[in-house]
């Protein structure tokens, strides 16, 4: 279960430079890889070539190798892809249906279109609504929740589809740290069952967290590689547009000062 | 300049009932830097759209210097304070990043070398010189957030709102939010911002006023509500300190809300 870019490049439509150039990466079993970088690094970009939505749905150019679990999926239609690949927008306005009336119908809009039986669709859409602690709201109409709910809503609906893939971006960036936490929980536990997950985020306190591994993206191309806790301590970070995890930039300010206090130092490492 | 003002603040939203304020009483001075946090739902959002009027109180008042904003029109309000929404492309529509920021100022009648100076200082401010003719939706979602965050600024209000102004922004973009705040707030106008980000708001507000349920459960100095006795009322609202906070508490240093406060406790 795994997905693999091999030379991948991308074009947007009209665009004069690529989005994306040579891009090698393995998303493998039940691995979270954290992927970051500055704004307009590529990242969404890249989030809509792994989905597939890059080229099918969003028109542009690509090059190079995508498989999925070993089969190159160049030529599969949009709907092959995403039976096997969910994908969460930073918007989540965009991600909503408009088409349902309650979060409940929201939620099971997903597994209902996968043709499972009635019992399990209710089963998926209450246990993704618990997990997500928004099983209070499921009888909400999802247009009118704040937009934090409502990202929490957009998840819910993709935790039920159980995908064997999922691509995150910014799931957290309108959720308050509870909502941050929660949102974190779930992506271990799907990861936990086997789920590779790709998380586009700014908050490098969660990908620290969660991640086994970080790429990160300058310019298009893979500036970085490698297990989480090297490349979000590493000192080019701040330099390629990406905010330290608070541990380690505290560290930085603590050395820069010419403290050397053994206390922090333990508190640090320790997490 | 202006002083804002809630006295006993309800709104009840007409379609579920819930009491969104539910008695908010909260005096801002004019020229302070406030953050407003508080966890998703508590209210904060509903709170800073009655101070430009697009929502109206079911209970109590706002005032902007001591003037009943209820008696004000939308376009006075507009005047005098300026919001910057959560999501910029419910606030952007113009086709280039000049007209855009352009949009309010010529409203308030600004014309010849004042539009042309305030619409330069925003773009300056919010590095986006070099795109006024750029379509703003060429622009990513970061530098959108930011060109809304200039069309508020070019209208030169005396109090400006942001609503989670660092969402989707990288490290450069966080630093450019808080130096707007800085060169804002120098400038003796009031800015109020809601944000998620603890690090953020402990290093760039002098006052923090905390929500919960509708109600205002703490409000004072970083030092203050980042402090141990503040905790409970935090995380009653599923907030967490910053880092800083917890290890100043840890070490026995007192209240260290920010890695510099943390730093020079220790050296001290």
């Amino acid at each position: 279960m795994t997905i693999s870019l091999a030379g991948v490049g991308y074009r947007y439509a009209g665009a004069t430079a690529p989005a994306l150039l040579d891009v090698d990466l393995e998303l493998r079993d039940g691995e979270v890889l954290g992927l970051v970088g500055a704004s307009e690094a590529g990242k969404t970009t890249l989030c809509l070539v792994v989905s597939g939505l890059a080229p099918r749905t969003v028109g542009g150019q690509i090059r190079g190798a995508i498989r999925l679990d070993g089969e190159d999926v160049d030529a599969w239609p949009m709907h092959r892809i995403s039976e096997r690949v969910g994908i969460g927008f930073q918007n989540p306005a965009t991600q909503l249906s408009q088409v349902t009336g309650s979060v409940f119908e929201e939620v099971a809009f997903g597994p209902m279109n996968l043709a499972l039986p009635r019992d399990e669709v209710a089963e998926r859409t209450w246990s993704a609504l618990e997990s997500l602690r928004i099983d209070t709201l499921a009888e909400r109409d999802p247009v009118r929740l704040s937009g934090g709910q409502q990202q929490l809503v957009a998840l819910a609906g993709l935790l039920a589809m159980r995908p064997e893939h999922l691509v995150l971006d910014e799931p957290t960036a309108q959720l308050d740290p509870a909502g941050t936490r929660l949102v974190a929980d779930a992506i271990e536990r799907l990861a936990a069952d086997g789920a590779s997950i790709l998380v586009a985020e700014q908050k490098t306190d969660l990908l620290a967290a969660i991640c086994s591994r970080v790429v990160v993206l300058d310019g298009g191309r893979v500036a970085q590689l490698g297990p989480a806790a090297e490349v979000l301590g590493d000192r080019r970070l701040r330099d390629l547009g990406v905010a330290e995890p608070s541990a380690v930039r505290l560290q930085r300010a603590a050395e820069a000062a010419g403290v050397h206090d053994a206390r922090l130092s333990e508190a640090l490492a320790g997490g | 300049m202006a002083e804002l003002r809630a006295e006993g603040l309800v709104h009840v939203y007409r379609d579920g009932g819930v009491r969104a304020l539910d008695g908010v009483d909260l005096a801002i001075a004019p020229g302070q830097r406030v953050a407003l946090i508080g966890q998703n739902g508590s209210g904060k959002t509903t709170l800073v759209r009655h101070l430009n009027g697009l929502l109206r109180p079911t209970e109590g008042r706002v005032t902007v210097d001591a003037t009943d904003a209820a008696s004000l029109t939308v376009a006075q309000l507009a005047s005098r304070v300026g919001l910057v929404f959560q999501d910029p492309d419910r606030q952007i529509f113009a086709g280039s990043v000049r007209a855009e920021v352009e949009f309010g100022p010529r409203n308030l009648g600004r014309s010849g070398s004042a539009l042309g100076s305030a619409v330069a200082d925003a773009l300056a401010a919010t590095g986006l010189v070099g795109e006024e003719e750029t379509n703003p939706y060429d622009l990513g979602q970061s530098r959108r957030k930011l060109l809304a965050i200039a069309s508020v600024l070019a209208m030169r209000t005396p109090v400006v709102v942001l609503d989670e102004p660092t969402t989707g922004q990288d490290a450069r973009g966080v630093e450019r939010v808080r130096a707007v705040v800085e060169g804002v707030a120098a400038e003796g106008r009031t800015v109020l911002a809601i944000s998620h980000d603890m690090r953020f708001v402990a290093e760039t507000f002098e006052r923090i006023v905390v929500m919960r349920a509708g109600r205002i459960v703490g409000d004072g100095t970083p030092e203050t509500v980042f402090g141990a006795d503040a905790w409970e009322a935090l995380r009653s609202t599923y907030l967490e300190p910053p880092l800083a906070a917890v290890l100043g508490d840890r070490f026995g240093m007192g209240s260290t809300p920010t890695d510099t406060s943390l730093i020079e406790a220790l050296l001290a």
